[in-house]
């Protein structure tokens, strides 16, 4: 990777981190209703990963979205026009945080029914093949969704018919608020793929390059036809499950602990080593700032969604 | 035109569809070269390969929702699940994703999906084989469910559901698909969803129905006219969009309704069909609207059970001379 990308996906870290304390203050403030589900502690997960693919290639998540959005490339004035319920959202201010998305990005959404979305990925997949694209389909989740009947169809569907899905496990170590150990059989969720024969791969999702190194490799063992694969992503989210969440399921220092290996924090001596200046590292910081400021004031100056959208887009045909 | 069985009606629709869309495909359970439990199915494989027409693993959650995804992304599936029982499996697929996915993202995906399926008893299949629990699936803005009546209208009905950029929910009758009946060879004769139509003309009592109940009441008319009463029967065809206006109409002239259903009658299709007969036409009801439908058991194996629970020609004279 040149300096420039470095500087790049520094910088969608650290945006994706500042859009998230922007939410989380936004919905102190009831600006943001609903469920909500922050990125903090995962930008390197999806930044990596997204960062690996070709612009034919599809992203699909669930809930936890906001990250893999912007990752994907969606404007945070968007973004956050959709957080607010605006009509300028990506959704028109119909699908708020869990699900964002953008059809000319290839990120076909946020979803909220945990493990409903791995199907949908399969069916993604199977389309691009059918029409001839070599694209690949990059499906996220979490360590929670592998334990519903949805993550086992789909595995098998996609191993069956060998289509093109990159199954990427944010393993976080909760599904909610309870620990892997305590929900899953196997605590090393890879290891389910091996049921299906699809051949797995685990990275540290707290380093962008690991993570960036280990999607390469999946998203070119998938191109080249050899059927899915599963990566499983070892990370962590500072935040609780959603917001709300004061759950006194983990500990301080348990938390702390993570937090000392953070993904944005971590990368600073990586590209300092690659001869990026601090002022470029301080410059970034400032400029995020501005853009997620500018999305807000975006977001707040947008209108809402006039009346008659309560009865658009139910149908394509009435 | 051709006489033709519902099941041949059906599969010919989906050929004759397949040959002018190339993004037509076919996913379900057995529906390749074994050509389908129902045999909708049969000829598919031969001539469009296994690409197109595609058997899937026991897997109703991810057939649903592979046809979602894949229609998101520019294919038109035809996802058949066994039965309607199984759909439940399904359930979220349809109802949370189908049906919600154009407009949750503010219309920036399309859905041009269609989910063939049997519903209906008197097979001797037993309880969770033998439901007829279409009115559920008519619950939800954003889904289109049909569900016809003859061969013709089954052809014409589901070309129109696999033409259409909405999600369709097409219920078949179990014990229909070898009933014989005049079918258009038309490849281009459609009809549109969402429309009811008048199966008899007549001026004292109006029947509302739909599926397999059609040919029931239209037995229940013929011995009801040997005694002098005249029923018009309509046959609603999709349950979403309803098209009650030829209902309204039909009541304005007769001011005496019967809704037939096979399902059950506790928040049935008779529940909503008599309800909104009552807000539009309150000034011209003569006498409360009847409902048949099911009996509110679980439907039992036994031959003799199971149709004292499902509504008969009987069942339905019965009601017609109850609001005259």
């Amino acid at each position: 990777m040149t300096k420039e990308e470095y500087l790049e996906l520094y910088k969608q870290m650290v945006v994706i981190r500042l859009i998230e304390e922007k939410c989380e203050e936004l919905y102190q403030k009831s600006k943001i209703g609903g469920f909500m589900h922050l990125y903090v502690g995962q930008e390197a997960s999806g930044v990596g990963a997204i960062s690996a693919r070709l612009p034919q290639d599809n992203v699909i998540t669930a809930y936890r979205d906001h990250g893999i959005a912007i990752a994907c490339g969606m404007d945070p004035k968007v973004l956050m026009a959709e957080m607010l319920g605006k009509v300028t959202g990506c959704c028109k201010g119909k699908g708020g945080s869990m699900h964002l998305a953008d059809i000319n990005l290839r990120f076909w959404g946020g979803h909220a029914i945990v493990g409903a979305h791995l199907a949908l990925a399969t069916g993604l997949a199977w389309a691009d093949k059918q029409k001839g694209s070599d694209g690949v389909t990059l499906c996220f989740f979490g360590d929670g969704a592998s334990n519903i009947g949805y993550f086992h169809e789909s595995l098998n569907l996609a191993a069956v018919w060998n289509l093109p899905v990159l199954f990427i496990c944010e393993n976080n170590h909760y599904g909610m608020w309870t620990p892997v150990e305590e929900s899953s059989a196997v605590t090393e969720i890879r290891k389910k793929a091996l049921g299906y024969d699809i051949p797995s791969e685990v990275c540290d999702g707290m380093d962008l390059l690991a993570v960036r190194k280990a999607s390469e490799k999946a998203i070119a063992h998938i191109r080249s036809g050899k059927g899915p694969f599963f990566l499983e992503i070892m990370t962590y989210r500072y935040r609780g499950h959603s917001m709300g969440d004061q759950r006194p399921y983990r500990t301080a220092d348990e938390i702390k602990e993570w937090q000392t290996k953070d993904p944005i924090g971590k990368f600073e001596p990586v590209m300092m080593k690659a001869g990026i200046k601090k002022e470029q590292i301080e410059a970034i910081h400032a400029e995020s700032a501005k853009v997620v400021e500018e999305a807000v004031r975006f977001a707040e100056e947008s209108p809402s969604p006039p009346m008659d959208e309560l009865y658009t887009d139910i149908y394509v045909e009435n | 035109m051709s006489v033709l069985t519902m099941s041949k009606a059906l599969a010919q629709a989906m050929y004759e569809e397949m040959e002018r869309d190339p993004n037509i495909v076919v996913l379900g359970e057995e529906v390749g070269a074994q050509g389908g439990t129902y045999g909708v199915t049969a000829g598919l494989f031969e001539k469009f390969g296994k690409d197109r027409v595609r058997d899937t693993p026991i897997s109703e959650g991810v057939i649903v929702g592979a046809a979602v995804g894949a229609a998101m992304n520019g294919l038109r599936p035809v996802a058949e699940i066994m039965g309607i029982n199984f759909a439940f499996l399904a359930m979220d697929q349809i109802v949370n994703h189908a049906a919600k996915i154009h407009s949750m993202f503010g219309g920036q995906f399309r859905c041009p999906l269609v989910v063939r399926t049997t519903s209906g008893g008197g097979k001797q299949l037993a309880a969770t084989h033998s439901q007829t629990p279409d009115v559920i699936f008519a619950h939800f803005p954003g889904l289109k469910v049909v569900a016809p009546s003859t061969p013709a209208e089954a052809k014409a009905l589901l070309k129109s559901s696999i033409r259409t950029d909405d999600p369709v929910f097409f219920i078949e009758h179990s014990t229909m698909y070898s009933e014989r009946g005049e079918v258009s060879d038309d490849p281009n004769f459609l009809l549109p969803i969402g429309k009811s139509d008048i199966k008899r003309k007549g001026k004292d009592v109006t029947i509302v129905t739909y599926s397999k109940m059609v040919s029931i009441s239209l037995k229940a008319a013929a011995e009801l006219e040997k005694e002098g009463i005249d029923v018009e029967i309509i046959d609603l065809r999709s349950l979403r969009p309803l098209d009650l206006d030829p209902v309204f109409e039909s009541f304005k002239k007769t001011n005496r309704a019967v809704v037939v259903e096979e399902g059950w009658k506790t928040f049935g299709i008779g529940s909503e069909v008599a309800t909104r007969v009552y807000e539009e036409c309150f000034d011209y009801l003569d006498a409360p609207i009847e409902r048949v439908a099911q009996k509110e058991v679980p439907l039992p194996y036994s031959a003799d059970l199971e149709r004292a629970a499902i509504p008969q020609v009987r069942d339905v004279v019965a009601a017609v001379k109850k609001v005259l």
